[in-house]
Order: structure tokens, then sequence, then C-alpha cells
């Protein structure tokens, strides 16, 4: 039964509303902040509970990534040599060969991989929120990083340094030369943080100009809106080699010779994880034992049919002399033969070093990254 | 009138359904509750992640900005310091954006009613190209095709050592102020008053006697007498501070001294002044095209010239269309003056993004950053609401 009047009716209602709605555009505003608010109060008394239901989940990593069938990678898409994407779509560099060695490992077939593309800023939070499996993007080992972030480091695959690139018709010879300069830095990296406390303690005045990405800097650097930049060397290098030849080529840039930091970067895996850990970190350790002790792709078959030391037999989880095969494999919750496949498949650490960071320029042989039986820092503790 | 009789009827859903009053009230429930899980949902993910407290704010920023605007945060400074600064250089884009872009936005609009086919075709195009393409991509071009390519700082255009334009930006002569400066603007304030009392002592002769007696030139001639008699007898307190070009370390070239514009504020600037200005054009034109056009034919009948009708009749009234409009436009400046990010203008989201890598944390720093937009959007909205009110009619 409704009134005879009842359009007017409707009409009272909704002026009624309009006066109520101009109070409560303020009020949902107000709401709105006080939401933030709770969720903000909610969320940081409970900093204890982080070992809750989110590691309950991350602690199956390995057998998540097992019953999906495809290990899924956080990498670069950027920089050549270690995380790059090439014209064909596919991506290249060191990274995402141990992205491959990881699948080889994990399934046998180093196809088994899917790639996500990280941002500097991005990416802790795709790792936490379980979005990858495990980041490979040139992430520096630092404590916080590694304390804070609830995540972390399984082993070092390239020791990095800091490093200043200059026109090389420049007459910059070291960072004293600098004084005055615009520098150039990507921002979402550790060296934007090193720059300036590094060129403090040299006494040398500079601005420093915080750029997106390599390709603006490459803009600015070009147009000299910055006389240096700086980076990770091995972002340098890999930046160098492919500078575009009408700015004059990789001739036409120079590195410093100082490196202004430690920059060792690795795999990253979320923290009370420790099976997934453990598998990512042996995964490394067994490319730079092969290295060691000279297995490679070339030789794995030969060498598995008849492994030459004890050590070889460990590693490739065969039986040496009649003896038993070590438990390596097994106890990671792998095949046994799980490093054949990722030696024959992606190499050692010399065949992905000569493969994907010697072309940018920088050689192996009397750098960091050399074996420690060269006087470099990549070593392997002993499988057995 | 529908009666509910307690018992069968309340057990018919679809009678309780069906009165208005039921009805509401279980529709706001039901929002209600949806409402709350939502935020509990939310609440509840984001303690999935990292920690969410604020204490990481007081720890050492570490990084450097490349530009601040009154604000001297130096690289160990705390990171709360930092995102001030961050905020500040918002602000400082945001201001004179908003400022530029409408100004910009009339010029534009009026010249798209021009009688001259010249001028409105080319207000035409510049509203049309530049309202229909991404502002991201406007700001790059500023910045890659324009800014870059500027000579370099021992090329620099320069004007008899006045200013300096290269690929490191405008520099432009300064005044630094001394001792007496103060002295001076109250002094400076005292003859801003003494020249407003003769505009309107001028202005009500004018109404009494007729005629014009150029109210305004006469007060602005007394402030200029006083402002710098004032000046020369405070011992000129401005030096001026021209820019020079230094040269550094091993043959660096830079530009000192004087203001500074830096390449990258200027395109963000630039990039968000003409994209704006296009939507305020629009906005304009509008509002001009939407008062009857009695009211131009009626001021021309009173032989008012062009410009008067213009001043005097057409835009105090097309105001009171443009405000609200023109509010989300200074609205969608402030939250596009973001863009900034992509080259390296360190507002907001920048020193965010960096404060991010530096020691993770993102959930609470993008909520800080959430915040401050929604803070300095509702200022902007309070204002403009303000400034609203202020220009309608009193009463109908």
């Amino acid at each position: 039964m409704l009134p005879a009047n009842h359009g007017s009716a409707t009409l009272d209602r909704f002026k009624e509303w309009g006066v109520r709605m101009k109070f409560s555009k303020y009020m949902l505003m107000l709401l709105a902040l006080l939401a933030i608010g709770m969720i903000a109060a909610a969320c940081s008394g409970d900093e204890d509970d982080d070992d809750g239901a989110a590691s309950v989940a991350a602690s199956d990593t390995l057998k998540t990534v097992l019953g999906r069938g495809n290990v899924i990678v956080g990498v670069k898409d950027s920089q050549p040599g270690f995380g790059n994407l090439q014209p064909d779509g596919t991506f290249a560099g060191q990274d995402v060969e141990y992205a491959h060695a990881l699948a080889a490992a994990l399934f046998g077939d180093k196809s088994k991989v899917e790639f996500v593309v990280a941002s500097a800023s991005t990416r802790f939070e795709l790792l936490s929120a379980a979005e990858i499996d495990v980041l490979i993007r040139t992430t520096t080992w630092t404590s916080s990083r590694d304390i804070d972030l609830s995540s972390s480091f399984t082993a070092t695959t390239f020791y990095d340094g800091q490093g200043i690139i200059v026109d090389a018709s420049s007459a910059v010879q070291s960072i004293t030369d600098l004084e005055g300069a615009t520098i150039c830095v990507t921002s979402g990296t550790t060296t934007e943080i090193n720059l300036a406390s590094r060129l403090a303690a040299a006494g040398v005045n500079h601005t420093a100009l915080t750029l997106a990405g390599d390709a603006e800097i490459l803009e600015a650097f070009a147009a000299g809106r910055c006389e240096a930049w700086t980076g990770d060397k091995g972002n340098l290098a890999g930046q160098r080699s492919s500078y575009p030849v009408e700015d004059g080529g990789p001739e036409s840039l120079r590195v410093l010779p100082e490196t202004l930091s430690k920059e060792p970067l690795g795999p990253v895996v979320r923290d009370g994880d420790t099976d997934w850990y453990d598998v990512v970190q042996w995964v490394v350790f067994g490319t730079m034992a092969a290295d060691e002790l000279g297995v490679n792709s070339g030789n794995v078959a030969t060498m598995s049919s008849a492994p030459p030391s004890k050590d070889i037999a460990n590693l490739l989880g065969v039986s040496f002399e009649g003896g038993e095969p070590t438990n390596f494999g097994a106890s990671l919750g792998l095949s046994p033969t799980f490093m054949q496949a990722v030696i024959g498949q992606v190499g050692n650490y010399d065949e992905i070093y000569e493969r994907t960071i010697a072309p940018i320029g920088l050689a192996r042989a009397g750098s960091l990254n050399a074996s420690w039986l060269d006087g470099g820092l990549i070593y392997s503790p002993p499988i057995k | 009138m529908v009666t509910i009789r307690w018992g069968k009827d309340l057990t018919d859903l679809g009678l309780l359904w069906r009165r208005r009053r039921t009805r509401r009230i279980i529709i706001q429930i039901a929002i209600a509750v949806g409402v709350g899980l939502f935020v509990f949902y939310m609440a509840d993910k984001a303690r999935d992640l990292d920690d969410l407290g604020f204490d990481f704010l007081s720890g050492s920023g570490d990084f450097p900005l490349s530009t601040q605007w009154l604000t001297n945060y130096e690289s160990n400074d705390t990171l709360l310091g930092a995102y001030g600064a961050g905020i500040f250089n918002t602000v400082r884009l945001v201001v004179i954006g908003i400022v530029l872009a409408t100004a910009l936005g009339v010029f534009a609009g009026i010249a798209r009613l021009s009688t001259n086919w010249l001028v409105s075709r080319l207000a035409t195009l510049y509203v049309e190209t530049i309202r229909n393409t991404p502002l991201l991509i406007q700001i790059v071009i500023w910045y890659v095709v324009v800014f870059l390519q500027l000579p370099r700082v021992e090329d620099a255009i320069e004007y008899s050592g006045l200013f300096y334009l290269s690929v490191k930006g405008l520099a432009l002569p300064s005044l630094t102020i001394d001792g007496s400066f103060g002295i001076w603007v109250i002094l400076l304030v005292l003859g801003a008053v003494a020249a407003y009392v003769l505009q309107r002592w001028l202005h009500r002769k004018e109404e009494q006697e007729g005629g014009s007696k150029h109210t305004v030139a006469w007060a602005f001639l007394l402030f200029t007498v006083v402002a710098v008699v004032t000046y020369l007898l405070t011992g000129t307190p401005l030096e001026p501070d021209t820019p020079q070009v230094v040269i550094t370390g091993a043959n660096i070239y830079s530009v000192s001294g004087g203001i500074q514009v830096e390449p990258e504020f200027a395109a963000v600037l630039l990039g968000l002044v003409i994209y704006t200005g296009a939507f305020i054009a629009e906005i304009v034109r509008g509002g001009i095209q939407a008062l009857p056009k009695g009211q131009t034919e009626a001021a021309a009948a009173l032989g008012l010239s062009g410009y008067q009708r213009l001043t005097l009749i057409i835009l105090p009234q097309a105001l009171r269309i443009i405000i609200p409009p023109l509010t989300n436009q200074f609205l969608n400046l402030t939250k596009n003056s973001s863009l900034a990010v992509v080259i390296g203008y360190p507002e907001i989201i920048f020193v965010g993004n960096t404060m991010i890598n530096k020691i993770g944390h993102a959930a609470p720093v993008y909520l800080m950053i959430f915040g401050t937009y929604l803070l300095l959007s509702l200022a902007i909205s309070v204002g403009m609401n303000a400034f609203n009110r202020s220009v309608q009619l009193a009463g109908r």
C-alpha cells in the first residue's frame, strides 16, 4: 500500500539523504584513515607472530615445488651477464643459469623454470609473499636484508663490488677527481646507499642523480647529465659491453680502478625453510665442487660411469670402486644423481661463468671469482 | 500501512523483505558486515607480511637526495627526515604546478573560444593532442627529448653571466639576504597597507566624482616608491647571487650559486602543467559556454570592451561553474606528481622506494605514502570547497 503522494515522499527522502551524504563524505574519509590505522596497529603489535601461518606454508617450498612440477624464480631482465631478457624472449645470464640448474636438480629437466621479472624494490615482497620460490637477481647479501627481511642468503655466486664508470676521454682517473661531479645511480640498489658514504669518506663533494633504471641512466649519461655512473662492476661491465655504438660503443667508457664496496650476490630464499634452503645452497656448491674437481658437461657421463675419485663419486651420487654411494641427493630430497643432471645440462661454475659473465668483459682468472685453488673466493664446502 | 503481526509474518521472509524499513536495515547490515570482513581479511593478510611497525623510520637514511626544496636533509639524517624532504619536493611540484596549470588552462580555454581562427585552432590542437596521450610518456619525452638534449655545461647557453641553461639545468640569479632584511620586510608590509588605503580612497572618490582615477596605478606607484626608498635606507639588505660556472676535480663543469632548476624537476613540472592545463582549458571553455549568451550581449550593450566583458562579466560568473571540476584537476595533478619517480625527481614515492630498497618494510612505507596523498588531497579539497562557497551567490 503506497501513499498517493509517493513521488514527492521519495523526493523528500532523497533530500534527506543528500543532507546525510554531505556529512558522511567526511565520515567515510575519516573511517578510511581509521581503517588504515587499525590495520597498522593490529599488525605492528603482532611482530612475534611472523612464524605463524605464513612460515608454515613457506616451510613446504620443496614439497610445493616438486608437486607443482616447476620452479618459479625471480630474476632481472636488464642486466647482461646476469639476468637479461634476450630479443627472442628468453632469459640469459648467470642468475638465469642457476635457475636452470635448480630445475635440472629438482626435475632432471633444466627447462622446468618459470621466470618472474623482479624489480629492485619489489623483489623481497615477491619472495615473502611466495610469488616466487627463490630470488636469483644480483641481490647483495647484507646483514639487514638477511636478518630483517625474513630472507636467507644461500651462497655467493658472484663476488661483485661497486665501481664507477666514466667517459674514456674524461680526465677523471680516480674517485678523488670527481669533486663537484654529478653521479648517476640506479634507485633500489645498495650502490645508492654506498656512494654517499664512500665519497664522503674520501672528502669528495658530489651530487647523486638517482634514476629508475639502467635505460634512463644510459640516456642521462650519454647526454652529459652526469659525469660518472656507479653500479656493481658486474652490471657496469654488462652495460659497457652493450653501450650503443652511436654514443661511442664500449670503447668510449672506462671503469675506474677503485672498488667502493663488497657486493656478494647470490640466491635468496625465505627464512625458516631449511629443506628448500639446503637444496638451493647445495646446487650452487655442487657446481663449484664440480669446477674444483674438473667435472664438466663434456665429461660428466664418463665420470659417472667410472668416477676417478671418491669426491667425484660423492658429488655425482655414484658408487666408488664398489662402495656404497653417499646419500647426498637423497638427503636433500632429490634424486641421488641430481648433480649429473645439473652438470650435464647446465655445466659447472666455470662453464656457467665463461658462458655468461666472461662475454661482458669480466675475466674470471685473477678476480675474486676465481676458484680458491687459483687464489679466488669460489669455494665449496666438502661433499661427504 | 503494512502491519507486521508477531508469529507467522515475522517468519515470512518475503513479507519482511517487502517492508522498506527492514529491507533497508538488512542491506545496511549486509554492507557493514561485508566491509568489516574485507577490512579484517586485509588486516589478517597484512599480518603475513613483514611487521607493520614504523620504528624503522628513526634509522638513518644513508642515501642522498639530488634535489631538495626548503629542507636540508643529509644522508646521515633519519629516514623520517628523508621522507619529509620527499613531501616538500612533492609540495613544490604541486603548488607551482597548480598555479601554472591554472594560468595556462584559463588562457587556452579562452583562446579556444577566440574568434581568431588561428588562435582557436592552435588552442584546439594543444588541448586535443595533450589530453589524449599518456602523461607518463609526455614526462619522459620532456626529459629525454628536450632537457637531456640541452648543451653540456661547458657549452651552456648563457646571457651575460646572468643565467645558464645546460643539461644540468637552468641557473638563475637570486638574492641573498642580510641582517636588516627583516626591518625592510616590515616596512614593505606598511607600504603595502598604505598603498591599499590609497587605492580604496581613490576608489571611493572615483565612485563619487566619476571618471577614472587610475586607482591601481597610483597605489602601485606609492608601493614602489616606499619599497625603493626603504631598501636604500636599510642599507640594501639583498645581495644579488649570480650563478657561475665552476670547474672542479678533473675538468668537471658545474654551475653553482643562484637558483637552480634541475632538469628532472623542470621536465615533471612542464609535463604536469601542460597536461593538466589542457583539461583545465576544457573546463574553462565549458564554464564560459554554459553562461547565457545574453550576458555577453548585455555587457556589449553597456559599451564594455572585450577585455572588460571577459574580466568583469563572464569570468566571475563562469568561476562558479568552473571551481568544482577545477578542484578535481588539482587533485589529479597532485596524484600525477608521483610519475616524477620515473625520471628520478625525489618526491614521496621516489623516497619511499629508496627506503624500501634500503630496509624493506614495503607495506608500512606504502601505507605512509597512501596517507600522505590522502592528506594532501583533502587539504586541497577543503581549501577549494571554502573558495567555492565564497564565490557562490549568497541566497537565492
